[in-house]
């Protein structure tokens, strides 16, 4: 008997199938009107420092859950919940990113229909997490000062992916030879269209402009939604 | 660094394949992967071979066909081929422009596979 060698047509996506729970996860958001923030940088930029301060600046406004990503720790979902908000703790279990499925099942663990805005603090680092959907509406990262303007350069896809940048810790600009103007021309070489906030979550500045932006795009969904439903 | 995930997702998808068309044996699996992606060929090898172990696709060659990265000047349209590692200062060689759009780079797809 001869063995033949075929060749099967496959044509697939290779992240195909996160690919397709991330879009029916944002039907269903769209659906409820809830705004999903994925929000990703290196360890230590500042992640949870920002939520912090975003819920303060906005919880009157909106109601807020979060998401929040570790590899094997509760650290950060503990100081959250003590704010009161809604958080819950998803453990990627050696995983280096969340995919939409670990994202539906967290949210599935808080009562995310009655919320405006979830923030998924997605786990810090800014290879993996660029390659995997997690059905958020906008993908949101922080590169802070001491990490120096040449990130564009060694991470491309993350800032390529990204709707805004958000540069932390300009307390430490001072003390550092990192240029805003070469960051800005790195980052625009791939991504022009990318909002560039500057904050401190030490000091608070640029925490009322991040909010701004926030509570703009909020409402640019919510009315897409509502024009959509009609 | 994320191979093992992706490994997974492939490798699920090459099973799929095999059950469908009654595959005996998987001896290679040609895939498209833009020059933008961290993946690693040797490492993409390594997690597959761990996770095929025992399989129809056991043993089976991963060839990997890079997409180039390449750039599209926002004024002008000018298409640059980029590399990874030299990514400052690119400007556009027709009308010096520093802002470009993605054309291709971030490719992550599964062509076909050779089998019996």
């Amino acid at each position: 008997m001869t063995r033949e060698i075929r060749l099967i047509e496959i044509r697939e996506e290779i992240l195909g199938d996160n690919k397709k729970v991330a879009d029916s996860l944002r039907t269903k958001l769209k659906g409820h009107g809830i705004f999903l923030l994925n929000l990703m940088s290196s360890p230590g930029a500042g992640k949870t420092s920002l939520i912090l301060r975003t819920i303060e600046q906005m919880k009157a406004e909106f109601r807020i859950g979060v998401l929040e990503a570790d590899i094997d720790s509760t650290v950060d979902a503990e100081i959250i919940a003590a704010t009161g908000i809604p958080a819950v703790q998803i453990r990627t279990g050696g995983f280096c990113h969340l995919d939409a499925s670990m994202v539906m099942k967290g949210l599935d663990a808080i009562d995310f229909p009655i919320l405006d805005l979830v923030i998924i603090e997605n786990v810090g680092n800014l290879v993996c997490p660029a390659e995997f959907d997690t059905g958020a509406i906008k993908n949101a990262m922080i590169l802070s000062v001491p990490e120096g303007d040449d990130k564009p350069l060694k991470y491309p896809l993350m800032f390529s992916i990204c709707d805004v940048l958000l540069v932390n810790k300009t307390d430490y600009l001072g003390l550092s030879d990192f240029r805003m103007e070469t960051l800005h021309e790195r980052v625009r070489t791939l991504n022009p269209r990318m909002t560039i906030i500057e904050t401190s979550c030490k000091t608070g500045a640029g925490i009322d402009m991040w909010s701004a932006w926030l509570a703009g795009e909020i409402k640019i969904f919510k009315n897409q939604g509502s024009v959509h439903d009609e | 660094m994320h191979e093992l995930p992706v490994m997974q997702s492939i490798f699920t998808t090459v099973l799929k394949h095999a059950v469908m068309h009654n595959v005996k044996k998987v001896h290679a699996i040609n895939l498209l992967v833009g020059k933008l992606s961290d993946l690693e060929a040797e490492w993409m090898q390594r997690y597959f071979d761990y996770l095929s172990d025992g399989t129809v696709a056991a043993g089976a060659r991963l060839n990997i066909e890079w997409v180039p990265a390449v750039l599209s000047c926002e004024v002008c349209h000018t298409r640059l081929e980029i590399d990874k590692a030299n990514l400052d200062g690119i400007t556009c060689p027709a009308c010096t422009h520093k802002k470009f759009k993605l054309v291709s780079g971030r490719e992550y797809h599964i062509r076909n596979m050779e089998a019996e």
